[in-house]
């Protein structure tokens, strides 16, 4: 089947997709955005977290046909396209697009909460989205919003520093 | 195919660190000059962020099949028949291989012990041993068609009681090496002498359960047919050079027509330290003539690797009446599974520090490893040390109830120091500052009560199981030890290529080795230490790749030491050639040169000029090899020998809240001191303690693979469950710096001790707060409200 969705504001059509793919497939397997990461691929581990109409979601669990005509935002859309001298990258893919991370990206780097880096770019959306509709969270607020993401690497600590810092500089920023 | 990253440092930035909001302090920053000391970010960490970083599961290419494999639903059975007919006719499928498919040889082991069988020949020795490959166009049609493979099974009681294979090895042999893998006795002094002047006895049998290593990254990569007529593989492993060894000769190939590269490594914790996917991608890529990638899913990652070996174990101590232990009587019994694995080395481990970081005089030990159909077991961080140390903690704190110290006390008095014999008779050349350790940890401030105006604060959290009655705090304490680096005899190594040249006016260093950056931060420290060795700002560090030598495996806490070593080794070499060019450019007039800050300075004459004045054009590369100080086997009747190279230390305090109506745990924080001889990067160092920390709070609470009758009755993450940020408490960290003088640096490995320590205390609290004997980890409610 043919599937229209608009991926990181671009408008696409993905065509052969067979009805069983989930928009993590799709996403990984068919539009070459393999952010988005396959942990457990069952709901449990939040890795393939992407916003689906400005919602959070893991998108292991929504249906390739779900997501016709709707928007889809992943990890590779989070950056501001343009300007990514700013992360002090010099080498490697990311130096071709130079965007600036975003606030929450720039905190995970800082923060030392990047370890293996699987379950980042779901805790990195998760927590885009948290700061977006609360600016200002306690650690409690942090810890439940976080909690249907895991990470076996950090033990969470330094996932908080990074949330606490991206928080204060979003908040200083505005 | 998308490019493997090729990882670079840029010049550092100078940034104020920024102080935590968080009640504890944790630290971040500051990057400093990104040299040894300073936490510079990671250089692949921009890459990790935005969601491009390559894992092995990420890669793609034009026209590649899809690999899937055919698992054994039984713990022990022949295969009668094999057909695989129905699965090829199956449109879309490219390939249907068995062993008879099998290149080469048809065993792999990784620890020397061919034993296992890359596609199950005549029988199927546990759950989820593999059978039969796919290769199709689409990873569904893959296992679809793997599904029609029609076999016939005729399935054999199991064997699935290690105790019973100790009892009678020859009646449980589960394959032909079968029975007891290794059987490693520790004797000292006259055990029955001192029991005889004993004047308290305590004793114990305790538990710990199967653990598994659920990193998030898939087993996979990709296999793809080179021109050369050999394999070009791109996988997430811990050792590409061990794998290498058991790859090549079961392809048939000769080991220079494999070229192995690093993949994106989604964490390890010894879970890839065997093969899993790598000699099946090949055999598809070599039979199809296409490039092959495979890929796991969560379930079936939960039967391809290794897990932590359960353990049984039964300890005596006897010691005098205030508190100081005259003997102990341990055994250990491993359970292996299948195969070999790294259970004669995880044997070892338990044997040589079951009894842990405290002077013994007359030890008796028994540890074995065997063999059953339950699922195969191996490496896991910590590697046997772990599962002793949950029962010599346990006694620990069953001592100190019997002699009525406390329990800081109770170990301070018995706790090794330098110069201190442990049970190998090794003794401990280096600080081992164990005591000091203790009082500093029973110093730190403890948390406040909880705050129950906010359920969040209390056990069973926002679901509502109580407002605080029935909960009770409790404290306790664990002390680990851990073997940094290989032991017994094994001739550990890393190798490192370091090339200094002018790039765009700018002296800049490639760093290039094959150790395996799973996770840790190794790409990180390899930069800081070609900086601070060389002076220059930048540093690019190459992909790890089989086409330089040998850097060993990224476990036993060892890439810092062995790895860092092997760099620094390799700058040295560098920089002694660089001062030497100075002196045949500018002759010797200059003598007494060093480099000093990026200059190459004479003493007599001050500075000659910056690095790229010296170099020119000229390009300046060394090779060299880093081995630690060489080990002894253990003695197979007596464990004595220096088997150890280096030694480390972690202590724990934990806090917790009980629902003792529930037996639901609440751990409310956790403090460790750590010994690391010197800090190398502070930001990911404490990332190692709180995350090793983690995995043993995992341990104590709720991770169990659960096995029944040799089968997996939890293989996802909806059932076997890893703690989740809820979970995890704030961590207080006092991080001290007695430097070993072996080691590079003076560092001593620090990702596993964290995950010792921790079991025991979070354990040693729940019981602090319900009076229950918690024989067993993880500890499970229904022992609390037994």
């Amino acid at each position: 089947m043919r599937v229209n969705v608009t991926v990181n504001g671009s408008q696409e059509a993905v065509d052969d997709v067979w009805e069983g793919e989930s928009l993590l497939y799709v996403l990984r397997e068919r539009m070459g955005l393999p952010g988005s990461k396959n942990a457990c691929e069952q709901g449990e581990c939040g890795s393939c977290t992407v916003y689906l109409d400005g919602t959070p979601v893991c998108s292991c669990l929504v249906a390739a046909g779900q997501v016709e005509g709707r928007e889809v935002r992943t990890v590779e859309g989070l950056a501001t396209a343009g300007r990514r001298d700013a992360a002090g990258d010099t080498a490697g893919r990311a130096a071709a697009g130079h965007d600036e991370l975003d606030p929450v990206q720039q905190a995970f780097l800082e923060a030392g909460a990047v370890q293996c880096g699987f379950c980042t770019p779901g805790l990195i959306v998760q927590s885009h989205d948290l700061i977006e509709r609360n600016p200002e969270p306690s650690d409690a607020e942090i810890r439940e919003a976080l909690a249907g993401n895991l990470c076996r690497c950090t033990g969470y600590e330094k996932i908080l520093d990074a949330v606490r810092l991206a928080a204060k500089r979003k908040a200083s920023a505005e | 195919m998308r490019p493997e990253n090729r990882t670079s440092s840029t010049a550092p930035r100078n940034q104020a660190p920024i102080k935590s909001p968080g009640h504890v302090a944790a630290h971040v920053g500051p990057e400093g000059r990104g040299r040894v000391g300073d936490s510079p970010l990671r250089p692949d960490g921009t890459l990790k962020v935005a969601g491009e970083f390559a894992y092995s599961s990420d890669l793609w290419i034009d026209g590649m099949l899809w690999g899937a494999t055919l698992r054994s639903p039984h713990p022990r059975a022949l295969i009668r028949s094999l057909d695989i007919a129905p699965a090829l006719a199956v449109p879309g499928v490219v390939a249907v291989l068995t062993h008879e498919d099998v290149p080469g040889v048809k065993f792999f082991g990784h620890d020397g012990t061919l034993d296992q069988p890359v596609l199950a020949i005549d029988q199927v020795r546990h759950q989820g041993e593999p059978i039969a490959l796919v290769a199709a166009d689409h990873p569904e049609t893959a296992r679809r068609a793997m599904e029609k493979i029609a076999i016939e099974f005729e399935v054999l009681e199991p064997v699935t009681d290690a105790r019973a294979v100790i009892a009678d090895p020859e009646r449980h042999k589960v394959q032909p090496l079968g029975g007891i893998t290794r059987h490693q006795p520790v004797r000292v002094g006259d055990v029955d002498a001192a029991r005889a002047q004993a004047e308290v006895v305590v004793s114990g049998d305790f538990e710990v359960g199967m653990q598994d290593q659920a990193f998030l990254g898939p087993e996979s990569g990709l296999a793809m047919p080179s021109e050369d007529g050999g394999i070009d593989l791109y996988v997430s492993t811990q050792w590409m050079h061990n794998d290498l060894e058991q790859i090549a000769p079961c392809l048939g190939l000769p080991e220079e027509r494999i070229h192995m590269t690093l993949a994106g490594v989604g964490g390890a914790f010894g879970g890839r330290e065997d093969l899993s996917m790598q000699i099946h991608a090949g055999m598809l890529a070599l039979h199809t003539g296409k490039p092959v990638k495979m890929s796991y899913n969560r379930y079936e990652s939960f039967f391809g690797h290794v897990h932590r070996h359960p353990a049984s174990m039964h300890y005596e101590y006897g010691a005098t009446a205030d508190g100081k232990i005259l003997y102990a009587e341990v055994e250990i019994v491993l359970d292996g599974g299948a195969y070999t694995s790294s259970t004669l080395n995880v044997t070892g481990n338990a044997a040589s520090l079951g009894v842990g970081p405290y002077e013994i005089p007359n030890i008796r030990i028994d540890a074995y490893g065997v063999y059953t159909n339950n699922p195969p077991c191996g490496a896991m961080r910590g590697f046997g040390a772990v599962q002793a140390c949950f029962a010599y903690e346990s006694m620990m704190d069953r001592l100190a109830a019997a002699t009525g110290l406390s329990p800081v006390e109770v170990r301070r008095r018995n706790a090794v120091s330098q110069g201190s014999k442990l049970a190998t008779g090794q003794v401990i050349e280096s600080p081992a500052p164990l005591a000091d350790m203790l009082t500093r940890l029973e110093a730190m401030p403890l948390p406040p009560a909880a705050d129950t105006s906010d359920i969040r604060n209390l056990p069973g959290g926002a679901s509502q199981t109580t407002h605080g009655e029935g909960v009770v705090r409790g404290i306790g304490y664990g002390v680990g030890i851990k073997n940094i680096c290989f032991s017994e005899g094994f001739d550990d190594l890393s190798t490192a290529r370091v090339r200094l040249e002018v790039i765009g006016g700018e002296a800049t260093v490639l760093v290039h080795t094959a150790a395996a950056e799973v996770g840790q931060g190794l790409v990180t420290l390899q930069a800081q230490i070609a900086r601070s060795e060389l002076g220059v700002r930048k540093v690019t560090i190459a992909p790890a790749d089989t086409t330089v030598g040998d850097a060993g495996s990224t476990s036993a806490s060892r890439q810092s030491y062995m790895s860092g070593g092997a760099v620094q080794k390799a700058c040295h070499a560098v920089r002694d050639e660089l001062l030497a060019m100075a002196e045949r450019k500018f002759g010797s007039t200059y003598g007494q040169l060093y480099l000093d800050d990026g200059y190459v300075v004479s003493r007599w004459n001050g500075i000659v000029g910056p690095i790229e004045k010296v170099l020119g054009e000229d390009v300046i590369e060394a090779t060299r090899e880093f081995h630690h100080r060489p080990t002894q086997k253990m003695d197979p009747e007596t464990g004595q020998g220096n088997s150890h190279t280096q030694l480390a230390l972690c202590v724990h305090r934990a806090v917790v809240d009980v629902d003792t109506e529930l037996g639901l745990v609440k751990v409310v924080e956790m403090a460790a001191v750590q010994d690391v001889g010197k800090i190398l990067n502070r930001l990911s160092l404490e990332g190692q303690i709180h995350g090793g920390s983690a995995q043993g709070l995992g341990l104590a609470v709720m991770e169990e693979i659960v096995v029944a009758g040799g089968l997996v009755r939890n293989p996802s993450f909806t059932d076997y469950l890893i703690p989740t940020i809820l979970d995890m408490p704030p961590m207080r960290l006092d991080i001290l710096e007695h430097p070993d003088p072996d080691a590079p640096y003076g560092l001593r490995g620090a990702g596993e001790p964290p995950t010792l320590s921790s079991t025991p205390a979070i354990v040693a609290a729940v019981r602090d707060a319900t009076g229950k004997a918690l024989t067993r980890v993880p500890v499970r409610p229904e022992h609390i409200v037994a």
